[in-house]
């Protein structure tokens, strides 16, 4: 299991193939990538605040409910702080299990989590100044499944 | 003396996100913090607004040890 706040761009194929190797038992990899959408021009930067240290505990911690509850082999969280470009990578959630439905259904669970409850701050920059953001009704809905 | 760190909206109203202020507990804190400015006392005290020491949640009142870090935390927006 790994979590892991980075500050700088980073290169989802890469990551994907890094998760890959070396896996004889594994008959499933889901992958998930995140982007900073512009909003038509609404957006022309996102600002991500973590607590460092915090942040990455208490995604640890969903991570490692998701591996008991669908069983996974390892799971890993890249996630991006700081300012963030449309168009770049904001998260990366890969699994791997031993069969498909497992490995989509902890990505998906831990994608909720991440969009509505996990420890981040985030601000939109855009033509009329910067506004900070909390989860739509949609991301709280969505979190809701998994209770 | 405690480390207080602000995320958010909390640091930009306040102007800053990490002080030391001293304080034996946390509602001593809160009232040194209040004292200074008024109006991000009461954004501390705001329902939503979690509190860490030393990146552990509390409800409520906590002593504080030499050298805690208190962070207090609007609402999580999510990534």
């Amino acid at each position: 299991m790994k979590i892991v706040l980075t500050d700088r761009p980073f290169e989802p194929g890469a990551l994907v193939t890094a998760f890959c190797a070396d896996r004889a038992e594994t008959g499933a990899v889901a992958t998930f990538v995140g982007l900073a959408r512009a909003e038509q021009g609404q957006a022309a930067a996102l600002e991500l605040e973590a607590y460092p240290g915090f942040t990455e505990a208490a995604i640890g911690e969903i991570a490692a409910q998701a591996v008991a509850r669908f069983h996974l082999q390892d799971v890993q969280v890249v996630h991006r702080v700081g300012r963030i470009a449309p168009g770049e990578a904001i998260v990366f959630v890969a699994t791997a299990a031993g069969h498909r439905r497992e490995a989509f259904e902890a990505c998906d669970f831990l994608m909720d989590y991440l969009k509505s409850r996990a420890p981040f701050w985030k601000k939109e920059h855009g033509p009329d100044g910067a506004r900070w953001i909390e989860p739509t009704d949609r991301d709280r809905t969505d979190a809701q499944r998994w209770d | 003396m405690a480390r207080v760190l602000l995320f958010g909206r909390l640091a930009d109203q306040a102007g800053w996100r990490d002080r030391s202020v001293e304080a034996g507990d946390l509602s001593a804190l809160r009232a040194a913090l209040a004292a200074e400015d008024a109006g991000l006392g009461e954004a501390l005290a705001a329902p939503g607004v979690q509190v860490a020491v030393d990146k552990v949640l509390v409800r409520g009142e906590a002593s504080l040890a030499a050298g805690a870090e208190v962070a207090f935390l609007p609402p999580m927006s999510g990534g």
